[in-house]
């Protein structure tokens, strides 16, 4: 019992890492329409720019999260503004193997930059740990399951509250309308991007603990990418919800099941959740009409 | 400039619209088959990896190209067909029919996958055959049986009516003469029926079923015909890296497959091969350009990767019809020659355009 308590509490934080990575996809692909692939090497640009901040430069982690936040939200905004803008209107596939080249383009700058080797980013709760009959409970984990839940909340207020929130909102819903109304498409799509990046950021930050920095953190895209489709592709919700559903999967499969399901098993539920209702768990996108 | 008068319908769809190009390609089939006479051994073997990536890449320019469908898994395709002939061969099934299962294996793989792409569309499909890929690749590592697991296979070299071809040169003529057919069948399919469905569902999913085209019925046949072509491709992949192990069929082998084909231009036979060359090429001139580098860049082993990505955003963002359409320009260039005007390939202003139900 102690055993299923202990990896339903890291499942859940695992999960809930995916759960934001995925959120980033969702916020892009809701509001431009394009798949971004390049998601994960976000996440491993904001760990490696917090590194940068904490490690190299000796600020205080806090300082050094907020400055990696922003530097990320620039890089993310001047993505969209140099680059993705320019394929507006083309064909999926070339947003598809743009944001794939972009991806591979960022994973060997970094490796250029900092090295193969792998860091790890020390955070103020490493060491402690709580013990509840038999659970233990690492700071850490409660650190990221807090986290999400702050940041839920920040985005769903930001969303219904900001004026920014709803314009993004209205041009995510539809970009010719929120045109007419007097919004700034383009420089509110760059914002999405740039509030894409710096929730990789947290979670690329929130990663870091787990499983060390190195150029392969970009990974947890595919795992990410696998969470948006369970929790259908246009919904914000359905993504954290599809990301823990993940998470758990991969801890409970690793231990429960015989070799070979860990790496697997998320993705054995993926098709399955795509055959049986295509458009994911929480997905609401029919078809198009003529 | 060329006026080709029609005078049958059938002119529409022939394979070679006018003498020109029946002189051209008869002027390269003889310096294909006269190249390893004069081309040193070394050449003749990379000319044969040449022509086994340009049968992959063919394999995913019908999916991708044509049907509109996009894989990011077709390594796995690829591994399969590797694994059931290096399997089938070493238990002394002949070459051609050992080719031909291991493309059977392929296409029942395609359509096992292809049967929930059914209902899905771009986006989902893609991370469909994501997951498939990643499925496929714990297989190869678990099943030791067939696979021979991490430590990997070893590949027989193919055999004829007991005659054993040893030679590069003869391998050579084996993959060409395989490419060749599979060129002639996918152009012959693409003219047919079959094809034109493809290409009309690739462009408007609606308007090619109110024209009576079976949506489901045509990808699946696409995804079924692409993974046998990769299944024959990983036959002959195998003969050529002569040992298997489950890290050659990782997504790093599909992203490039994917860049094969975008890189040599969408929706082209001649964009597989132009990709194929551009592939087999690229490591070498990077090994090349090292040398004009400055050390401190020349040295990171993460520069090949990097070179990668940066050609495929620019190709995506500059060039989308690829070396197809590089080739297709200058070719236009020379044949309006003094009347070119650049306007006419200048791309149109292009608006978002939404999958969604609004």
């Amino acid at each position: 019992m102690a055993e299923f308590l202990q990896l339903l509490i890291n499942g859940l934080a695992v999960g809930c890492i995916y759960g934001l990575v995925a959120l980033g996809f969702v916020l892009i692909y809701k509001a431009g329409e394009v798949v971004n692939f390049a998601q994960g090497e976000l996440v491993m640009l904001g760990a490696f720019a917090a590194f940068t901040f904490v490690v190299q430069f000796g600020l205080n982690y806090w300082v050094g999260l907020v400055l990696a936040m922003a530097a990320m939200a620039v890089f993310g905004g001047l993505l969209d503004m140099v680059v993705v803008r320019r394929i507006v209107g083309q064909p999926q596939f070339s947003t598809v193997m743009l944001t794939i080249g972009i991806g591979v383009v960022m994973r060997s700058g970094a490796a250029m930059v900092w090295g193969p080797e792998t860091r790890s980013l020390p955070t103020p709760f490493d060491a402690t740990t709580f013990h509840f009959g038999g659970v233990v409970l690492s700071a850490v984990y409660l650190a990221i399951l807090a986290t999400t839940v702050l940041l839920g909340l920040l985005l769903f207020c930001f969303f219904r509250f900001t004026r920014m929130g709803v314009a993004m909102q209205a041009a995510s819903q539809n970009q010719l309308a929120a045109y007419c109304m007097g919004i700034p498409v383009k420089r509110v799509l760059s914002g999405v991007w740039a509030l894409s990046a710096v929730v990789a950021t947290i979670a690329g930050v929130m990663l870091a603990p787990i499983s060390l920095v190195d150029t392969n953190l970009g990974a947890v895209g595919l795992k990410a990418f696998a969470a948006a489709v369970i929790g259908g592709f246009g919904s914000v919700p359905g993504a954290v919800l599809g990301g823990i559903l993940l998470g758990l999967i991969d801890l409970f499969s690793g231990v429960y099941l015989p070799q070979g399901f860990k790496d697997t098993a998320g993705y054995i539920v993926l098709l399955a959740v795509l055959v049986v209702c295509p458009q994911g768990l929480f997905g609401a996108v029919g078809r198009k009409k003529v | 400039m060329r006026i080709i008068f029609k005078t049958r319908y059938d002119q529409d769809i022939n394979l070679a619209p006018h003498g020109g190009v029946v002189f051209w390609y008869s002027l390269l089939a003889i310096a294909l088959v006269a190249a390893p006479l004069i081309v040193a051994p070394f050449y003749v073997g990379e000319v044969s990896f040449l022509f086994i990536w340009s049968l992959a890449g063919l394999s995913l320019m019908v999916l991708t190209g044509y049907a509109g469908l996009i894989s990011i898994g077709h390594a796995a395709f690829i591994g399969i067909g590797a694994y059931v002939h290096t399997y089938l061969i070493r238990r002394g099934v002949p070459f051609a029919p050992s080719l031909l299962l291991a493309g059977l294996a392929a296409t029942v793989a395609g359509v096992v996958i292809a049967v929930p792409a059914i209902r899905m569309r771009g986006l989902y499909l893609a991370i469909a055959t994501l997951a498939f890929s990643a499925i496929a690749q714990e297989v190869f590592v678990r099943w030791e049986v067939l696979t021979g697991g991490s430590r990997g296979v070893a590949v027989p070299k193919p055999q004829f009516f007991g005659r054993t071809i040893e030679s590069e040169t003869g391998f050579y003529y084996l993959c060409l003469s395989i490419l060749v057919v599979c060129i002639l069948g996918v152009l012959n399919l693409l003219r047919a029926p079959t094809g034109r469905a493809w290409i009309a569902l690739r462009d408007s999913e609606i308007a090619a079923q109110s024209m009576g085209v079976y949506l489901a019925g045509y990808k699946v046949l696409a995804f079924a015909f692409s993974a046998f072509l990769a299944g024959i491709a990983g036959g002959l992949f195998a003969h050529k890296v002569g040992y298997l192990t489950p890290d050659i069929f990782t997504p790093i082998l599909s992203i490039q497959l994917l860049m094969l084909v975008m890189v040599g231009g969408i929706g082209s036979i001649h964009g597989a091969i132009f990709g194929a060359i551009f592939l087999v090429l690229l490591p070498t001139v990077i090994a090349l350009l090292r040398d004009y580098l400055p050390a401190a860049i020349a040295q990171q082993p993460a520069l090949e990767p990097g070179i990668y990505g940066l050609i495929l955003v620019f190709v995506v963002l500059l060039e989308p019809q690829g070396l197809n359409g590089l080739w297709r320009k200058i070719k236009f260039f020379f044949s309006q020659f003094p009347m070119y005007k650049s306007a006419t390939f200048k791309r149109q202003k292009t608006y978002m355009r939404t999958e969604r139900l609004q």
